[in-house]
């Protein structure tokens, strides 16, 4: 290794790692060309985290790429100097050649990167190993042998079980956070100075994330980095960052310790961004007694509900062993409220809520819905009776950008509920889907556009004009704000809130995000590996729950409080 | 993994039954047999057919046994003797007529392949790379012209521009005096001085083809977050792209050798004629048109079995390159 050792001579040097001056960069489209950073400067200081915050399309990760040089080839620096300390004095990155050594050799040597989508960062056709040798070869002059041994030794320190057996195995075997420690893995495995985490927990549970920055955190000060962490989540900023830079169209419009930006925020975008994170902190419909909750009429009752997957045989003989995607859950729904799924991916609650409109087919148990024309047997309807269960119970998606046709325009997209049960056509229809459209806050004369018009947002809210269209009486909402940003997100919480106000529906509010189901919900079930473990009313179970897994589930996360930080302290759960 | 070659190679067994069945129904299909086809075209030059002569030939031949028998009589010979039956039309095993024709057959449809691997390659992870760059754009205006333009338009061409511009007999793989010489130095060097022909005719459009499924392929893979992960770890650039999206973008080619085997037995018919070269494709069609049952019957039966043998090459290729595929 031709590096210094930080530890001994990091003090008679300068403490900053790598300083960022005016950086910009622009991107050349078809038609104009997109000022993705302008005048960016910020410091990262060795053992110090630096967030870089900012919502979607900020420019944050193409900055933060562009330290590495890593930009699509459309992309140029316009401007501005990225300069790495050195022994030898400041190299500028942004000089270097694309294809020189030097660049090669800083990028994974001396500048790591980890990345959001754990799924699809590493290869899938070589094994975890493999991957991380290789970068271990490329940086550090290694045999074989000695490669394979300091790989299982970074397996164990990132906290893998069996690092000598997972080093051979591939990436579909690892579980999310499994994938996310092997990438934190190779990005260490060549001790840079400077560690780049880009949103690298915004996949995974949050449970797990907990763990993620937990072991991030803890790396970085055992080893001397200085961290970049971009991020959104406002919550996982005050858990781990020491100074912040809030990002917005590309500038870095306030910079500060991470106490100044949280207690004295001076932009207006900062405070904005502050807001509504911390909206979501609290109950909206807390304003209700308690005693209110849960009295209405029974609208929809689900008892025993479960569903097996797996559990039928193969031609060649030997059944594969059955999966209990939902595992005997009953609940009540009551006329006006709002009922939150929270569990973490895989615990069965989108499959929980697709069983309760039919779409997957219930193993056993039943779903009575209770209507104006008295009580109905949903698991005993035929297909032409389920059309008319459709039209009082509807359904919210999750990724607004799948989820509407992009050949169709809005006012079909809104109006096709209205064609299939044909009910209403020609001007009457028109008028409809003008009337829900301004119910979900959205200009009817936009109805003739096509999705890709709208933005996140407003996708959301035209698929929810879809939902409404004929009057339901309950709507399941599978992570419908999920996709979003935060600001959008509590917006669209808020239109829901509204129009549940001024129509009396129901809501089986399915969702991973805690903060999100505590603002919206009245109560609140939490699952887990496809057992409703604990159900109440969502003050009782986020402030105190009594089972032991929601206990750990409320406790990782993360408090949009630097001054009181939860998830260091968080109770774990073990099974 | 023994296992499941076990049993894929079991599974191949009814599904060749019915291969064969469908295959002798097909060449039962065309109203009447060889002998009256033969009769038709003696007829047509004006000669006489005495009818108990013909009804003996039928009774040589077994026309008038019912079909189950004949399929019988001719599914048992393949099982039991390898005897794939008896060519009226060449008068000789059909065994020894395919088997005759298969060397040539597939020198050139390999060596047409390789052209096309050997084209195809550099200039689809090219095109991918540097996608929307002007040497992109003038390959893919060249690829579509190679797709655009008829197989036997471009072997005629050639034929006469060979002969035009440097003096070759044109059509067949060697020069007359080397037809039924042995092989020497010379001979060899006359082979590749007409192979190229075939080659290039036969590889065009395939190549074309090839280019721009490795350019849409590979610019998928391209956009990965592995690639940019292999980029931040130091690797350069060219690395990169072999080491982690080409190898991905490979594997449909992998899962298409099922029909590429049949292919190179029975392809590329038309130019075949056009060039006048001995392979199988030509001797499929005359047998086609002749009735000449038990040859035709073989060829079809030969390249079902190509195809099933070349699935089952492609799947276990295929489970060996892409570790998340399975064997169950």
């Amino acid at each position: 290794m031709t590096k210094p050792d930080l530890g001994t001579e990091g003090e008679t040097r300068d403490d900053v790692a790598l300083s960022v001056e005016n950086l910009s960069l622009d991107f050349k489209l078809r038609t104009e060309i997109l000022h993705a950073a302008r005048d960016v400067s910020f410091k990262l200081r060795r053992g110090k985290t630096l967030c870089l915050v900012g919502e979607s399309g900020s420019g944050k990760s193409v900055t933060a790429r562009a330290l590495m040089r890593i930009i699509d080839s459309n992309g140029i620096i316009a401007n501005g100097r990225i300069l790495l300390d050195d022994p030898k004095g400041k190299i500028d990155i942004a000089q270097l050649d694309e294809r020189s050594k030097d660049l090669l050799a800083i990028r994974g040597g001396r500048i790591g990167l980890i990345f959001q989508e754990p799924m699809s960062s590493l290869s899938p056709v070589h094994t975890i190993g493999s991957q991380i040798i290789e970068a271990l070869r490329l940086h550090r002059n290694m045999s074989k042998a000695e490669a394979r041994a300091e790989t299982i030794e970074l397996l164990r320190q990132v906290e893998i079980p069996n690092p000598d057996k997972m080093i051979d195995r591939y990436t579909f075997e690892f579980s999310g956070g499994m994938r996310q420690r092997a990438m934190i893995a190779m990005a260490l495995s060549a001790n840079p100075e400077i560690l780049i985490a880009d949103e690298p927990t915004t996949a995974l549970d949050v449970t797990t994330q907990a763990e993620i920055l937990d072991l991030i955190k803890r790396l970085q000060v055992s080893r001397g980095m200085a961290m970049l962490l971009i991020t959104h989540d406002m919550g996982v900023v005050a858990e781990v960052a020491d100074e912040v830079a809030v990002m917005h169209y590309g500038r870095i419009v306030e910079f500060g310790s991470v106490d100044d930006i949280f207690y004295e925020p001076k932009h207006d975008y900062t405070k904005r961004l502050l807001n509504s994170t911390v909206k979501l902190e609290q109950n909206r419909r807390s304003t209700k007694r308690d005693s209110e909750v849960g009295t209405g009429k029974v609208i929809l009752s689900a008892r025993n509900l479960s569903k097996l997957y797996g559990a039928s045989t193969a031609w060649f003989g030997g059944s594969t062993h059955a999966i209990k995607a939902v595992d005997d859950v009953s609940f009540d729904l009551h006329a006006g409220e709002n009922l939150g799924i929270v569990g973490e991916s895989g615990s069965g609650k989108t499959t929980l809520g697709r069983m309760l409109l039919r779409i997957i087919e219930p193993t056993s148990g039943s779903v009575m819905f209770n209507g104006d024309n008295g009580p109905l047997d949903v698991t005993k309807l035929s297909k032409r009776q389920l059309r008319d269960y459709y039209s009082e119970v509807r359904l919210v998606f999750q990724d607004p950008f799948a989820s509407l046709n992009p050949r169709m325009t809005v006012r079909d997209i809104v109006g096709d509920p209205l064609r299939v049960t044909k009910k209403i056509g020609g001007k009457a229809l028109d008028d409809r889907v003008c009337e829900l459209l301004s119910l979900v806050g959205l200009d009817p004369s936009t109805r003739e556009r096509y999705p890709h018009a709208f933005s996140g947002g407003q996708r959301q809210r035209i698929g929810i004009a879809r939902s409404l269209a004929l009057d339901p009486k309950i709507i399941i909402a599978d992570e419908a704000t999920a996709a979003l940003d935060v600001s959008i997100r509590s917006q669209v919480l808020d239109l829901l809130l509204d129009i549940q106000k001024r129509l009396g529906l129901s809501f089986v509010f399915i969702s991973h995000d805690i903060s999100v189901v505590r603002y919206f919900c009245d109560r609140v079930g939490v699952m887990h590996r496809g057992k409703l473990v604990e159900i109440g009313p969502t003050e009782e179970i986020c402030t105190a729950p009594k089972q032991l897994y929601t206990q750990s589930l409320i406790s990782a996360v993360p408090n949009p409080d630097p001054r009181n930080k939860r998830m260091l302290h968080r109770t774990r759960f073990k099974d | 993994m023994p296992q499941y070659i076990l049993k894929r190679v079991l599974y191949m067994i009814p599904t060749l039954f019915g291969l064969s069945l469908i295959a002798f129904m097909i060449i039962q299909l065309p109203p009447g047999d060889y002998v009256t086809s033969m009769i038709a075209s003696m007829q047509d030059s004006g000669a006489n057919v005495d009818p108990r002569q013909v009804e003996r030939l039928r009774e040589i031949y077994g026309f008038n046994d019912p079909i189950w028998l004949q399929y019988l009589k001719w599914i048992g010979g393949i099982l039991t003797r390898g005897d794939f039956g008896y060519s009226f039309e060449w008068n000789r095993p059909v065994a020894d007529l395919i088997w005759e024709r298969m060397g040539s057959t597939l020198a050139i449809s390999v060596a047409a392949l390789l052209f096309v691997w050997a084209v195809a390659l550099p200039i689809g992870i090219y095109s991918a790379v540097r996608r929307h760059s002007v040497g992109d754009y003038v390959f893919t205006f060249i690829g579509f012209i190679g797709l655009a333009v008829p197989n036997f338009i471009l072997a005629l061409a050639l034929m006469y521009m060979s002969y035009r511009y440097f003096g070759q007999s044109v059509g067949g793989l060697f020069s007359p005096e080397y037809v039924d010489a042995p092989w020497s130095w010379g001979k060899f060097v006359d082979l590749l001085a007409h192979l190229w022909i075939p080659i290039i005719v036969i590889g065009t459009s395939g190549t074309a083809a090839m280019i721009r499924v490795i350019r849409a392929n590979l610019s998928d893979e391209l956009r990965k977050p592995y690639v940019i992960t292999a980029k931040a770890k130091g690797l350069p650039e060219h690395k990169v792209v072999i080491k982690y999206p080409l190898r991905i973008a490979l594997n449909p080619f992998v899962s298409a050798i099922g029909w590429v085997l049949p292919e190179l037995v029975s392809g590329v018919t038309i130019t075949a004629i056009v060039l006048n070269l001995p392979t199988a494709g030509p001797l499929l069609l005359r047998a086609l048109i002749s009735q000449d049952m038990y040859l035709a019957g073989s060829f079809i039966l030969l390249m079902g079995v190509l195809t099933l043998v070349g699935m089952l090459i492609s799947d276990l290729l295929l489970a060996l390159l892409d570790p998340r595929i399975r064997f169950t």
